[in-house]
């Protein structure tokens, strides 16, 4: 048995990881309670098998890659850094790509992962033509839009619970440059903010970082990046037409103490990264799409910056009509505690693709919290400010939402799982998430 | 036929191997892949082809059928311009130590094998005047050690070959690699108890192997820590160093 935690540090649980070589390792590995594992980003216990866990993250070939059409087939341990490392030289990008670019392939599909272009083009899933899975009753099956579609869909987003995917062939984007162009737009308001990403939705891509301490008449205040990408005659002179992806250069070596991150230190790098931001406002930058894409990949095992005890990723949507009321709502709770920290994100999302994927029409909001005090009393309360608006959480951040909470926001739920039976009758395909929130006890 | 550059890896489907393997494709050489099951090498040659457009091949090599060598390597389209040898076998000590069928094939695998394939290649290389060949030896070479004397001995005698191989080809144009990884977290070392600080991953090793070629250095610490540490094991007394148990 080995230790095991998803990327919050928290829960930590025992699991028997196995890192199989070859697809029949693989299928042999599959016993009652497995459930595959990529690179370890999913926050919470999504990627924890209720007995075994099966590492994918040797599985990295890459099949072969069409030029003609950016299609690509790869091996589901593949990284999305090693996609963008590799065929952004030769002019092609992960169509979708979430906030840090160290996830595998398998990973990304599983949780049907978002970025910053899911208002206007949806999710990582919509990329995928076809995905190799293992079953649950051990067969293995290309499934795709028109060939097993029940499975395709319940595997987009279906946090690995139809089965071990094995490979999957995805759709890259032909791009001119590694580089973004990027605007900043400060809002002093969440009324603000809210105002610019509406205005924003005919930018490519369109993010908001919220100052979650910000109070008052300054509740919500953010900075809003939209960003499109880069022609090669909009690059500086002598510019190379992609950036070098440098591996993270600082480290936080050991776990800090808890009381690092405090609401005073929150309040003041919060208040010194807004005025920043705010004077770059107005203007264009062409920046690399690495910091634009992934600030936080450069500051490898940020997550120990938390301490020991680990942190919780809240991530909520809310549906369009109930947003700006219910935002308003959390975000002045949020703010009377103070301890919600730097990395608050708001977004707009278009509808999702898979039976259990997160994103639907409207704004999500992400919070991470340090684990200590009442803070699990607290994101219930919230929970149910969520599901009162018909809103739901993200499974690849969870780690504690109750059963009650999660079958509220996710009606495809029954669906899901009678797809899920006839692909694996025995239930052998089990992890922690799927134990806390949905499986038969 | 390309006029790119070539490399042979002897062990390519090994996890030092592969990376190797993709650190030379991304500069641009063209890949022969050379293992005891060649099929299986296929996947590997695919990657290297989709990602970096070079040519990919495969080849059958077993290290222990020092029979085949010459038509091994006669078998070759062209003589590469690299030939890299990550072949090995660490094998069980305590197994090694009574059992002399299995010490045996750990002496040969990491030895009498490597030594052979890149002797072969090296009379070629110096009958055409150039090429670059590169021994993947251990940290272990450098002294025999309770806990492992067996490999670490074999790896001696590959790592004293490599040095006197290298001070003869050096005069006719062909230059020799000694690299001595330390710790790599690979399929060989897995459940092994490693220093995190001494670990590296396969890519690094795949990279430095590469600088190495392409600098023309002689001898490689993958990471600068293991002179160092392997520099105290050595300095060490006799007296001193058969009391420690490691």
């Amino acid at each position: 048995m080995t230790t095991v935690s998803g990327w919050g540090r928290f829960p930590v649980v025992e699991s028997e990881m196995l890192r199989p070589r070859s697809f029949e390792a693989v299928a042999g590995a599959v016993v009652a309670g497995s459930v595959a594992r990529g690179n370890g980003r999913a926050y919470g216990d999504a990627a924890i098998g209720a007995a075994r866990t099966i590492a994918m993250t040797g599985f990295d070939r890459v099949r072969w890659f069409d030029p003609a059409t950016g299609r690509i087939r790869v091996e589901a341990g593949v990284l999305l850094s090693d996609l963008i490392d590799t065929f952004g030289p030769r002019g092609f990008l992960p169509s979708v790509v979430p906030g840090t670019r160290f996830v595998s392939v398998g990973g990304a599909i599983a949780a049907d992962v978002h970025g910053k272009n899911h208002h206007c083009e949806g999710g990582f899933g919509r990329y995928v033509d076809s995905i190799l899975l293992r079953s649950g009753a051990g067969e293995t099956i290309e499934v795709s839009r028109e060939q097993n579609s029940d499975a395709f869909f319940a595997t987009t987003g279906g946090m690995g619970l139809t089965g071990v995917i094995l490979e999957a062939t995805v759709r890259l984007r032909r791009v001119e440059t590694g580089w973004i162009r990027e605007r900043v737009i400060s809002a002093s308001d969440l009324d603000a903010a809210m105002r610019a990403l509406e205005a924003g939705n005919s930018a490519t891509y369109s993010v908001a970082w919220i100052d979650c301490v910000a109070r008052g008449s300054e509740l919500g205040r953010s900075l809003i990046y939209l960003g499109e990408h880069a022609r090669a005659d909009e690059l500086a002179q002598g510019a190379d037409r992609f950036p070098v992806g440098k591996d993270p250069g600082l480290a936080v070596p050991v776990d800090l103490p808890s009381m690092t991150l405090n609401r005073y230190s929150i309040r003041a790098f919060n208040e010194l990264y807004y005025r920043m931001g705010a004077r770059r406002a107005g203007g264009e930058h062409v920046v690399s799409l690495y910091p634009y894409f992934f600030p936080l990949d450069s500051i490898a095992d940020w997550n120990r910056i938390y301490g020991r005890r680990g942190f919780l990723q809240h991530q909520c949507v809310i549906p369009e009509v109930r947003a700006r009321e219910v935002l308003g709502e959390i975000l002045g709770r949020v703010s009377k505690r103070g301890d919600a920290s730097f990395l608050a994100v708001l977004k707009k999302l278009g509808h999702g693709d898979g039976l259990l994927s997160f994103p639907l029409p409207g704004y999500t909001l992400a919070l991470d919290f340090p684990v200590k005090g009442d803070i699990l009393n607290f994101l219930d309360e919230i929970d149910r400010l969520v599901v009162a608006a018909g809103g739901r959480l993200y499974l690849a951040k969870d780690a504690r939402q109750s059963r009650a909470t999660f079958a509220a926001g996710y009606p495809a739920l029954s669906r899901f799982n009678a797809i899920r039976k006839a692909l694996d009758p025995a239930g052998n395909i089990r992890s922690r998430l799927s134990q806390r929130l949905f499986d038969e006890v | 036929m390309t006029s790119r550059k070539s490399v042979l890896v002897l062990g390519g489907s090994s996890d030092i191997g592969r990376a190797a393997a993709r650190a030379f494709a991304k500069a641009g050489y063209d890949v022969a892949l050379a293992g005891r099951d060649a099929v299986a090498l296929e996947p590997d040659a695919a990657d290297l082809r989709a990602r970096y457009s070079v040519e990919a091949s495969t080849h059958k090599f077993d290290v222990l059928d020092t029979a085949s060598f010459e038509s091994f390597v006669a078998g070759l389209a062209a003589l590469p311009d690299v030939v890299i040898s990550i072949v090995g076998l660490l094998g069980v000590q305590q197994d090694a130590e009574s059992d002399l069928a299995h010490a045996t094939t750990i002496m040969r695998s990491n030895y009498e094998g490597p030594a052979l394939i890149l002797g072969l290649f090296a009379e070629k290389f110096l009958g055409r005047g150039s090429g670059t060949i590169v021994g993947v030896s251990s940290v272990a070479g450098d002294r025999g050690r309770a806990s492992n004397y067996v490999y670490g001995s074999a790896k001696a005698g590959f790592t004293a070959f490599l040095s006197g191989l290298r001070a003869r080809a050096s005069r006719g144009g062909v230059h020799v690699v000694t690299v001595k990884p330390g710790f790599v977290r690979t399929r060989m070392t897995e459940g092994m108890k490693l220093i995190g600080p001494l670990t590296v991953e396969a890519p690094v090793v795949g990279d430095a192997i590469l600088s190495a070629v392409e600098n023309k250095t002689d001898v490689v610490y993958v990471s600068g820590k293991w002179r160092l540490v392997m520099l105290i094991i050595k300095t060490l007394p006799e007296a001193v160093f058969k009391q420690l148990k490691f």
